[in-house]
């Protein structure tokens, strides 16, 4: 019988505090590797100016150790579940809150979260179903991991859904992927990684346009047809002209990414869901030698 | 495209010479206003004691750290990262930011739209683009939070920010009509059509 990996939930609130903080000060490899990229590509001098700003503000943040932007977002928590790991699981719930609540008053960080209708802030950057924590299950095994986003709202206010009817093919998606990022222009904070949700229900196709929008740069559609729809969008997109901040330019977006899900035979949604360019993310696997803080 | 070094309050005149393409870096004093300020503000009737006339205001909503009142922390807060939120939601509050307050410049991120462009022709106004999510810089351009109202609000109290070297931004409206959003959204949406055909897809 193999052993299994026992979680304490102390070391989940504290890695659910971490993760936080860290991800609104450090952003990924692969951000960082995206924006050298359209700064080499980039041919509109203004564009190339908001580049520079944007590639400096990555700098002072890790060199002041402050936010790289303002918006500490809505904290979302992506918990996948390996094999043979054991916990109680309302307990990783209140402890990820918990963790939530201590890097709101211990940093301090602005709560950016409120009542739907009264928009009360408790000050907490917590509320009725928020922390959102989503959980996932791996083959991996005696592995638990904590993937932590805060979500901007610049960007989440893009967000697209429209249930296509299958007559509308995949013209109708192409069509209207490239109307919501005209839709979005500059509000969403260009350049961007624009997440596309193909298939499933209503609520599972929004849910895929947030798991492509959050995905690492480089990362491809597992499916051959989505990965190619993610090459051809992606061009698309950053022929428009939109721009860094909507100003202008070639580099709206890093990339296209595209999630796919089996869907109704009288169904064809289509969701748009959008990163900005401050993409943070930050991750914590625990597996039976500690804890790794990733992104 | 020129450079200006504006010590606010401006006046008119200063306001008028600002044209899109221009950048701008501001001096001594900035408000910070947002969302909610501007519907308690103008839907709501609240009043704030702050005279605003010939000022700067930038959408935002900082983090900020509650400290002992002294002499560079007179409000009692310290800021610990001041960035810029999308002004589009704010539109509507242009006018009479602009008419009730005085307010001459509005700071922001993704520009504004076709009534504020009228406002600041009427009343000589401009928008200037600060580079959104560049918040880790922005705050170094301020020295101090010296003073806050409607703070029940908090974090999207009337702030009146000291500031030192607030900039460059770039003039993104004018008050002679011009704006840099609305050529570019007209250049963007000459090209959908091309875009979509090389793609097989029909406008």
């Amino acid at each position: 019988m193999t052993d299994t990996l026992h979680i304490a939930m102390d070391a989940v609130e504290e890695a659910a505090k971490l993760l936080y903080i860290r991800a609104l000060k450090v952003l990924p490899d692969d951000i960082k590797q995206g924006f050298a990229r359209l700064d080499s590509t980039e041919s509109d001098g203004l564009a190339r100016s908001v580049l520079a700003t944007m590639i400096e503000n990555i700098a002072v943040a890790e060199r002041t150790d402050n936010l790289l932007c303002q918006d500490t977002g809505i904290p979302i928590y992506n918990v996948t579940i390996g094999r043979n790991v054991s916990f109680d699981g309302w307990e990783l719930k209140q402890a990820i809150r918990r963790g939530t609540e201590r890097a709101t008053r211990e940093h301090p960080l602005r709560s950016s979260v409120v009542h739907p209708l009264t928009r009360v802030n408790e000050h907490t950057s917590c509320g009725l179903h928020v922390p959102v924590i989503n959980l996932d299950f791996s083959d991996e095994d005696r592995v638990l991991r904590i993937e932590m986003v805060p979500k901007g709202s610049g960007s989440e206010n893009g967000s697209f859904l429209q249930m296509l009817i299958p007559a509308d093919g995949i013209a109708g998606i192409k069509r209207f992927v490239v109307d919501a990022a005209i839709r979005a222009g500059g509000k969403v904070c260009p350049p961007t990684i624009l997440g596309v949700g193909l298939g499933g229900t209503s609520d599972l196709c929004m849910h895929l346009a947030k798991v492509a929008a959050t995905r690492a740069l480089g990362s491809r559609c597992a499916d051959p047809e989505g990965a190619k729809l993610e090459q051809e969008l992606g061009e698309a997109v950053n022929s428009l002209g939109i721009g860094p901040q909507g100003l202008g330019g070639d580099s709206t977006a890093f990339a296209v990414h595209v999630e796919l899900a089996a869907t109704h035979i009288t169904m064809n949604p289509v969701a748009v869901n959008v990163q900005c360019h401050s993409a943070r993310r930050a991750s914590a696997t625990f597996t039976a030698s500690g804890v790794e803080i990733g992104f | 495209m020129a450079h200006h070094v504006l010590h606010m309050p401006a006046t008119e005149e200063q306001i008028r010479a600002l044209r899109v393409g221009d950048t701008v870096t501001l001096e001594d004093t900035l408000f910070g206003i947002r969302d909610a300020t501007q519907i308690h503000m103008f839907d709501r009737g609240r009043r704030t004691r702050f005279d605003l006339n010939g000022h700067a205001v930038i959408h935002t909503a900082p983090n900020v750290r509650k400290v002992e009142r002294s002499g560079t922390n007179q409000a009692g807060y310290e800021a610990v990262c001041i960035g810029t939120t999308t002004s589009d939601r704010m539109e509507r509050f242009t006018r009479p930011l602009m008419e009730r307050e005085g307010v001459r410049l509005i700071i922001g991120k993704g520009g504004l739209r076709d009534e504020s462009a009228k406002a600041f022709e009427e009343l000589g106004g401009a928008y200037l683009a600060v580079i959104g999510g560049a918040a880790a810089l922005e705050t170094t351009w301020i020295t101090a939070i010296e003073d806050v109202d409607l703070d029940d609000l908090n974090p999207e109290s009337l702030w009146r920010f000291a500031i030192k070297g607030f900039g460059p931004l770039i003039v993104g409206m004018d008050s002679h009509g011009g704006s840099l959003y609305r050529d570019v959204q007209s250049k963007v949406s000459d090209r959908r059509a091309e875009v979509l055909a090389r793609m097989g897809v029909s406008a």
